[in-house]
């Protein structure tokens, strides 16, 4: 049998993030050999060309470790910062890297507001001092059936909503991403309605394993990956951890999502992992991790991610083919 | 007028044409290949070979379809002696394409691929597509075209309907951002509207009955 598993890639032979980052424009440079004959020379210029920057940035002191971390390999930093979805800076995987440099992640200040008894402000220093800082090891699946798990840096949402006095009016939490088209040139296409928006139901917002995570890898967020905070629910499709929250908003009825609004008979607002709930174009039964290579297989998707023990209990009786 | 004073001889043009439009269809699953090989294709490989060799096939379905218009633009009519090699090529890349997606993306579950087709439209799509291809890749020998006669150009019109199902595949899979395949699918609007009687040049209706449409 010709497919088998390969051994895990090591590090070293991991492509280096500026690579990655070009791959685009080197698949172009194969279909303007096409017309121009200018050939492999092209693909090897852009290759030689590529800056060997590491990337790294500052990094997150006194962070702890927390039991609620999986011990399964860590997707690696490259292809953590080097595929993405953020279409606010594009819709390809590499665009972010690629264009994540116009952000500017500080300072910044998110509002929280709503349904609460001390509305207000608070700045990302507050945050990053504010509430003592974990590492969460969590399994990442995105609804176009690919993974990744990656060691995030953050705190429990719920402790942050805390302090602003939720009331019981709030029954959902909804969040908003910066709107800038000078920072997020994304935005400057409507290719989605902007503000992204994402929300959450109160329990699952209070949930222990709901992050905002402030950093990855030990460092703080990098841009692509929604500088300088975020939202990270594991056991829900990628697209709910919405990046570079600006609002969370207490409200009383539920928040329609973005991807909901573009196109609620794909996306839903609640968007567990479910293997037994296809997206309408594609099955949710597998998905590839990355970094496994040309020649892995893909994975059986989990429940909930994997999270269920945790967070099934959250959705007890209710129909998850319906509440998708 | 058309005293054509060539400045190139069909038969040399063909000849030493023949040999570099090969090696240039060549050229991007070599370029694949290496980066395969130098592993750098991405975080995700298996997606960029799949998107790679879709992108091939459907590009250079879009070059033999512009075969046609091309040689009425410029009164080369040699142009058309490369029509055959660009069509294969098309068929190579969505074979290749398609064996990525059996090998690669579905790990052979045959389970899997039954369940993509019955219920996925952009699949049912594309495999049709790669399916009416056969066909035309089987018969495009010079003895096929002897043998069908005036059948093998009515065989060969189905180009046209694969090119949009090809179109209408890459459409459907498309999350939100449709500016890639809206590009492909202007290009292929252009390429048909050309073959439309009224857009053709009246020198090269003329000597034809009228209302014969020509399928090349």
């Amino acid at each position: 049998m010709l497919i088998q598993k390969p051994p895990p890639i090591p590090s070293s032979e991991i492509t280096p993030p500026a690579v990655w980052a070009r791959r685009r424009e080197l698949l172009k440079a194969a279909l303007a050999l096409a017309g121009t004959g200018a050939g492999l020379a092209a693909g090897g210029r852009l290759l030689a060309a590529a800056p060997a920057a590491d990337g790294s940035l500052a990094v997150i002191p006194n962070v702890r470790p927390s039991p609620l971390s999986t011990d399964e390999p860590r997707t690696s930093r490259d292809d953590v910062t080097g595929y993405n979805n953020f279409y606010e800076f594009g819709t390809g995987k590499e665009d972010p890297k690629a264009n994540a440099g116009s952000l500017k992640p500080r300072p910044w200040t998110v509002v929280v507001d709503g349904a609460c008894e001390a509305p207000g402000t608070i700045g990302i220093e507050d945050i990053l001092t504010g509430f003592t800082q974990e590492e969460r090891i969590y399994r990442l699946r995105c609804v176009e059936a690919w993974a990744m798990v990656i060691p995030w840096v953050g705190f429990p949402l719920g402790d942050l909503l805390k302090r602003f006095k939720p009331t019981s009016q709030a029954r959902y939490v909804a969040f908003e991403t910066l709107v800038d088209p000078q920072q997020l040139p994304g935005q400057r296409r409507s290719v989605l309605d902007w503000p992204y928006r994402e929300g959450l139901r109160m329990d699952e917002a209070m949930h222990p394993l709901t992050i905002l995570a402030t950093g990855l890898y030990g460092q703080v967020l990098p841009n692509q990956n929604g500088a300088p905070l975020r939202l990270v629910v594991p056991w829900k499709y990628g697209f709910k951890s919405i990046k570079s929250i600006v609002r969370i908003s207490f409200t009383a009825t539920q928040p329609v999502n973005t991807w909901q609004a573009m196109a609620s008979n794909e996306y839903g607002f609640y968007a567990n992992v479910n293997p037994a709930v296809d997206h309408p174009r594609w099955s949710q039964a597998r998905h590839r991790m990355i970094g496994e290579g040309l020649f892995a297989g893909k994975h059986k998707t989990l429940p909930f991610n994997g999270y269920a023990d945790q967070v099934a209990s959250l959705y007890a009786g209710m129909d998850l083919r319906r509440e998708f | 007028m058309a005293a054509a004073t060539p400045r190139l001889k069909p038969d040399t043009a063909v000849r030493y044409g023949k040999p570099l439009v090969f090696a240039l269809c060549l050229l991007p699953l070599a370029l694949m290949v290496w980066l395969a090989a130098v592993d750098r294709l991405g975080a995700n490989p298996v997606e960029a070979v799949l998107h790679f060799t879709g992108d091939f096939a459907l590009r250079l379905l879009l070059f033999t379809l512009a075969v046609t218009p091309l040689r009425r633009l410029t009164g080369l009519a040699w142009l058309v002696r490369f029509r055959r090699m660009l069509g294969l090529f098309a068929f190579f890349y969505a074979l290749l394409h398609f064996t990525v997606y059996l090998a690669l993306d579905r790990s052979l579950d045959w389970g899997e691929v039954v369940t993509d087709l019955a219920k996925r439209p952009y699949i049912m799509v594309g495999f049709a597509a790669f399916v009416l291809l056969v066909p035309l890749a089987v018969t495009s020998t010079r003895g096929w075209v002897r043998r069908l006669g005036r059948r093998w150009q009515q065989l060969h019109r189905f180009v046209y309907l694969i090119a949009v199902l090809g179109v209408l595949h890459f459409f459907w899979l498309v999350k939100a951002d449709v500016r890639e395949p809206l590009i492909y699918a202007a290009v292929l609007a252009v390429l048909l509207a050309a073959r439309l009687p009224w857009f053709k040049p009246a020198s090269a209706g003329s000597g034809r009955a009228k209302g014969k449409v020509s399928v090349t």
